[in-house]
């Protein structure tokens, strides 16, 4: 670890800046971002924390320079990351794209807020989940983690470092407006286990930018300043970087950029879950939403009601296992709370041949209240 | 560009000279158009200064000139429209030993990137930004540019065009570039010595190189074939010493385009800057070594 001042710590901070703080752990060097409300003290605590480990901070003009310039240190070897909200990601969409394309390694934090639009800069929303998914035009895979606690800002930041340099491609952390605004006890780690990425298996005389000889399809990396030269594109290309406008070429680039994420899915999918065993009735949830849901089984089930719940750490890839785990450990239905006109839902829909799926989706800009879901709760039992 | 154009390299055909630097399959320019020239001037520059690819890279946006950054052996980047200016600044940061050299067109560089220019260049950060400037947005058909000049046919002005293009020059110069430069492609030598500064230089550094396009914008405006643009482009520029920006004048109908080098001087580039800022911190740090700011 470059910083040894990091040592196993409690101390009380923001979503934000235990988000920073996960980045600089995990050993970013590089961070570019353009002021949103509310995901700005990421920035602010970046533009501390940076120089203090060698690392460089910048405010970019814009936020398709901020995610751009995120890639372009990317392939100088630097761990990078941006920060923002719902319309700095609809800028960042283009990039995306670039980043899956150029399969370069980058972290995304997205503090969601009400949109469509401006919407409500300063509070809370899950408004966004379709669009961490499906910024960028084109058929692409990608990764979406949900923190639903302070303490979660910091480990799934450092988790959303280390699938990015193992798999290659930009991973969202969808946060939101008051996860990244409330302040918690975290603990910062020390014995963390940091994931670099795969550098080239070839000398640079045979070395192919876009050929991979692992089982999982993931190609070794060079990078800018090295002996390696390569040529990398957004054009589809074949596994040396060349341009190719056939339709051979696209299925064969395609399906690997998203097969390498789609065979990863049970290295990457993770959720928490408690009285699968016996539960008739599940509640889905995650982030910030999910954290009155606990109360709401506990109440049920002293109630009688055979009740249980899951809440998703991973959004995308979509864990479809867990559906079927669900339905294996005997629930008949699932209720999906979430802060948005419903979105989450029509992924759990299509296993309506495993248990009905009935939903609280209210595009709402405060968390689901214990109270509030246990009567809902109580009309679908 | 003009895929019927497309030039093939004859498997028997005689060793380019500076085949080890580049990638000779990937020139897909036609045949007249000056990229070619633009890009060898880069790369004979690199190779004088021994510099190998692992002293630098080469960043392209989209469009014709987008297409170059693949013709180098080098760490080489075809971005996105627009966008090679932030990409360009995150490898440079990242490694601020590398020489990064920015390729794109006037498209690329000054409508969809306009913003990313005037920003990169009034931070001074260490660039070589190269304009191959068309007047035109060739790769899509020859639709108007913000550098085409008024009267001027295209595809989307076929009345011609009514919006006065941006002078490259004195906008360079105004964003803070600490070298601004202009050539006609086809001066390969005073090309080079431009090039050289910009190797040199330890900040923003722009030049518009001229490559007129016969295929788009001579044929829409009955400006002939290449050679007869190259022809028509030549009784045009004037090469003048120590002139202004405001000097620059860019007139096709008045028949003058004034070239040479408008802006030459020393102002400490951002990655030096950002350097000193650390360099400062961590003292600091050692200095106050129990902080309890660390976490707040």
């Amino acid at each position: 670890m470059s910083n040894a001042k990091i040592q196993e710590k409690r101390i009380l901070t923001s979503g934000n800046a235990a988000c920073a703080e996960g980045a600089i752990t995990a050993g970013c060097l590089y961070f570019a971002g353009y002021p949103i409300t509310p995901s700005s003290e990421i920035a602010a605590y970046m533009a501390k924390r940076l120089p203090q480990v060698n690392g460089t901070f910048i405010q970019m003009e814009d936020e398709l320079a901020s995610i751009t310039s995120c890639f372009g240190a990317s392939y100088a070897g630097k761990k990078a990351m941006t920060a923002t909200s719902g319309p700095g990601l609809s800028l960042m969409a283009e990039s995306i794209g670039l980043g899956v394309m150029l399969e370069a390694p980058a972290v995304i934090i997205t503090v969601m807020r009400g949109g469509p639009s401006t919407g409500q800069p300063t509070n809370a929303s899950q408004s966004d989940v379709y669009q961490t998914r499906y910024a960028s035009h084109g058929d692409y895979e990608i990764i979406v983690l949900a923190p639903s606690t302070v303490q979660e800002m910091y480990d799934l930041t450092i988790r959303a470092f280390n699938l990015s340099e193992k798999y290659r491609i930009p991973v969202i952390v969808a946060a939101d407006g008051i996860l990244g605004q409330m302040m918690e006890v975290v603990n910062l780690h020390t014995n963390i286990e940091l994931i670099e990425r795969k550098k080239p298996q070839v000398p640079p005389e045979d070395y192919k930018p876009f050929e991979s000889f692992d089982d999982d399809l993931v190609p070794g990396m060079a990078i800018a300043g090295t002996n390696y030269s390569f040529y990398v594109t957004g054009l589809t290309h074949d596994i040396e970087g060349n341009p190719q406008m056939t339709p051979e070429a696209a299925e064969t680039l395609i399906k690997r950029l998203c097969d390498k994420i789609k065979i990863a899915r049970p290295q990457i999918n993770d959720w928490e879950e408690k009285h699968l065993d016996d539960a008739e009735t599940v509640i889905l949830a995650y982030g910030i939403n999910a954290r009155g849901v606990p109360e709401v089984v506990k109440q049920a089930r002293q109630e009688g009601f055979k009740v249980g719940y899951v809440r998703l750490k991973t959004l995308w890839p979509f864990p479809d296992e867990l559906m079927e785990r669900i339905a294996q450990m005997g629930a008949s239905k699932v209720i999906v709370c979430e802060m948005n006109n419903g979105m989450i839902i029509r992924e759990v829909q299509r296993f309506r041949h495993l248990f009905t799926v009935s939903g609280i989706t209210i595009p709402t800009t405060i968390p689901f209240s214990p109270k509030f879901i246990y009567e809902r709760l109580l009309k679908e039992v | 560009m003009n895929p019927s154009n497309q030039m093939s390299i004859p498997s028997e055909a005689p060793s380019h000279p500076l085949i080890d630097m580049l990638n000779l399959n990937r020139f897909i320019f036609c045949p007249g158009c000056l990229i070619g020239t633009v890009i060898t001037s880069i790369t004979s520059c690199l190779k004088e200064r021994g510099l190998t690819s692992k002293d630098y890279a080469i960043v392209s946006g989209i469009g014709c000139t987008g297409r170059s950054s693949g013709c180098f052996k080098a760490p080489a980047f075809h971005t996105t429209h627009g966008r090679a200016i932030p990409f360009a600044t995150g490898l440079k940061l990242a490694n601020p030993k590398l020489k990064v050299i920015v390729l794109s067109g006037d498209g690329d560089l000054f409508a969809i990137g306009g913003n990313h220019f005037i920003h990169a260049a009034r931070r001074n950060i260490e660039l070589t930004v190269l304009c191959i400037n068309n007047n035109i947005y060739g790769m899509t058909g020859g639709q108007v540019a913000p550098t085409t000049q008024i009267g001027d046919i295209t595809q989307t002005t076929p009345y011609g065009n009514v919006e006065p293009p941006f002078n490259l020059v004195s906008l360079a110069a105004a964003a803070g570039s600490t070298y601004v430069a202009r050539w006609p492609g086809y001066d390969t030598l005073r090309l080079q010595k431009s090039i050289f500064k910009c190797i040199d230089n330890e900040g923003f550094s722009f030049i518009e190189v001229l490559a007129p396009c016969f295929v788009q914008y001579g044929s829409k405006n009955k400006l002939g074939d290449a050679v007869e643009m190259l022809e028509w482009l030549k009784k045009q520029v004037k090469i003048k010493v120590d002139w202004t920006p405001h000097q620059a004048t860019f007139d096709f109908k008045k028949g003058i385009i004034i070239c040479g080098e408008f802006v030459d001087e020393k102002r400490e580039g951002y990655s030096k800057k950002i350097e000193q800022v650390r360099i400062e911190v961590q003292y600091k740090k050692i200095k106050n070594k129990d902080s309890k700011e660390e976490y707040d």
